[in-house]
């Protein structure tokens, strides 16, 4: 079962990943050749089986809603690409 | 003596009754570093002037006589574990300049030890690999024949403790990437119980699947690291608020009345029969040290692991690694373009081909259409592979299995092949699925190859698996070997 060029750039754009035409060739036959290796999850018998997302029995671990000491803005801006002021500097993200 | 070549407790005592000082340990490191690092290539960052001073602090505190079992002691920290004012990279182009504003709980646990910290450890990009050839600076080379792989995605830190270039390190491991290269290397490596370590300033890969742990020289150094390191902390809500024990309680030298299986799935198609030749060998040591071995059991569901973790961790990654934007940290596109051709072409530019490969995988089984078929259906075989070793677990207080099918291989001899490389993990992968804890401990050569044995039992009971860990141990000289460099 082969990806299609189309599914590829459906992915890609999905995971805001850029891809040249030859990544997506390659990921055709790399993505194509691991998916073929999960068809034998078919094979197992799950009907009934709840799906696992945590091995551990926690539940809902909450904390008090107080304010605690968190990162000062010098600290947190501190690897800021593109700084100005105490903003971090991005490119339009609405376009006109 | 080569002061580099101790291990943590041993030269505690030295520390301790002032035989040597934190100063001159940690300069025979730095000395050896220099020396073989050329060769090894272990070292993302060596932190030398911090070193110093934090040696000189540790040897004030000692001659006051504020010492613990790793005061003073160099250590080296696998690069994605944050570290406030170092650079921390996961050996990514993404983080090539990424200096953490706040440490991980696991490095403010050494500090208030007052561990001497003297690198960070190379490794596959953002922990994704078997080998430590994705990482996008260089390899590492096994330091018992530096042609070959020390394994991954702790390769740096496996290969520094083998090679001496610290006392221990630590790594982290999501399918294995503790204990292969701990076997690849001839250390100690263990994956904690998932929630026994806190993940705080653990650089995310899978969330669910993600451990912190210690590699070692010996079974002693391992469990008074996790003395320090274990614990519950309020800043993960995935650590457990269970008790930490005193695990070197757990070094008993016998194993009279402890029952071990040998699930013959693990012993997979493909394996070398050197190596299970070897770990025979070693099982029966274990039997021979009081245990009794059932060689006859069976965890059916072992096939699927590899599966149900190539979907599992690559699904949560992909939506771990959306963050890697060029907005707030680390390598931003600056070329023309718009928000989100620029956030694509950071992307493209900032990760490596199997960081890539495994987002797309992780995209594709999570997107409309295949979350059923894929991501929920491996959730529920997770379910079963759990259920397989609880029940198991109420018949043997610990399963032994080999770390991997194979010596450590070649550079190159398998990067160009994903599906071979996935395979080196099959026997750690189940693991980390059901969140259960783990060793790798030497437990023989193949030539000069090293061969680790895995050593698995249920949930927080780490204390079993020293034991039998440090029973072996003691009855073997295979942690006293070291390599050639």
């Amino acid at each position: 079962m082969k990806l299609s060029r189309e599914e590829v750039l459906k992915i890609a754009r999905l995971a805001r990943l850029g891809v040249t035409d030859e990544d997506v060739e390659k990921f055709q036959v790399q993505l194509s050749n691991i998916l073929d290796n999960f068809e034998i999850l078919k094979q197992v018998n799950t009907e009934n089986v709840p799906p696992t997302a945590q091995s551990i029995p926690l539940e809902n671990v909450m904390r008090e809603d107080v304010v605690v000491p968190s990162s000062s803005p010098e600290d947190v801006l501190a690897n800021a690409p593109r700084r100005e002021d105490n903003l971090f500097r991005v490119k339009a993200v609405l376009e006109e | 003596m080569e002061l580099n070549r101790l291990t943590v407790h041993e030269a505690h005592e030295l520390l301790k009754n002032k035989k040597v000082s934190s100063v001159e340990l940690t300069e025979a490191v730095l000395e050896r570093v220099h020396s073989v690092e050329p060769r090894v290539k272990a070292f993302v960052t060596v932190t030398e002037e911090y070193a110093m001073e934090q040696a000189k602090k540790a040897d004030e505190l000692i001659a006051a006589g504020d010492i613990t079992p790793l005061t003073g002691i160099p250590a080296l920290i696998k690069d994605n574990i944050c570290t406030k004012g170092v650079l921390t990279t996961c050996s990514s182009r993404m983080l090539h300049n990424f200096i953490p504003p706040y440490d991980a709980t696991v490095v403010s646990h050494l500090k208030k030890q007052n561990v001497v910290m003297v690198g960070k450890a190379n490794m596959d990009e953002f922990a994704m690999g078997s080998s430590t050839e994705n990482s996008a600076f260089f390899t590492t080379h096994n330091p018992w024949d530096l042609e070959r792989v020390p394994g991954g995605s702790s390769g740096g830190s496996a290969a520094a403790v083998a090679a001496d270039e610290c006392l221990f390190a630590l790594g982290s491991d999501t399918g294995g990437s503790i204990r292969q290269p701990a076997g690849f290397c001839s250390v100690v490596g263990l994956k904690p119980t998932y929630g026994r370590v806190s993940r705080y300033g653990l650089v995310a890969f899978a969330s669910s699947l993600d451990q912190i742990g210690p590699l070692t020289k010996d079974v002693t150094d391992c469990a008074l690291v996790m003395n320090m390191i274990s614990g519950h902390d309020v800043k993960d809500s995935t650590s457990v608020p269970e008790p930490v024990p005193d695990y070197t309680r757990s070094l008993v030298p016998d194993l009279k009345g402890l029952r071990l299986g040998v699930p013959k799935e693990y012993f997979v198609a493909g394996m070398q029969s050197e190596v299970s030749d070897v770990i025979n060998a070693a099982v029966k040591k274990l039997e021979e040290l009081g245990a009794s071995v059932d060689y006859n059991v069976s965890l059916p569901s072992t096939p699927y692991a590899l599966a149900v973790y190539y979907i599992i961790a690559p699904s949560e990654a992909s939506a771990n690694l959306a963050r890697y934007d060029g907005v707030k940290y680390g390598f931003s596109y600056d070329g023309p373009g718009t928000m989100w051709e620029a956030m694509e072409k950071t992307r493209q530019f900032g990760f490596g081909a199997e960081v890539k490969r495994r987002i797309m995988l992780g995209t594709y089984a999570l997107s409309a259409g295949y979350y059923d078929a894929y991501y929920l259906k491996a959730q529920r075989v997770r379910t079963l592979i759990r259920r397989e070793f609880d029940q198991a677990f109420e018949k043997y207080d610990a399963l032994v299995t080999p770390t991997s099918p194979t010596v450590p291989f070649r550079i190159g001899e398998k990067i160009g092949d994903p599906i071979q490389m996935y395979l080196s993990d099959v026997c750690t992968l189940p693991i980390n699925i059901a969140g259960v804890p783990a060793i790798s401990i030497p437990a023989g050569f193949v030539g000069n190859l090293p061969v680790g044995m895995q050593i698995i039992s249920k949930p927080f009971n780490e204390q079993t698996i020293l034991r039998i860990a440090y029973a072996f141990e003691q009855a073997t000289e295979w942690h006293k070997k070291k390599p050639e460099l």
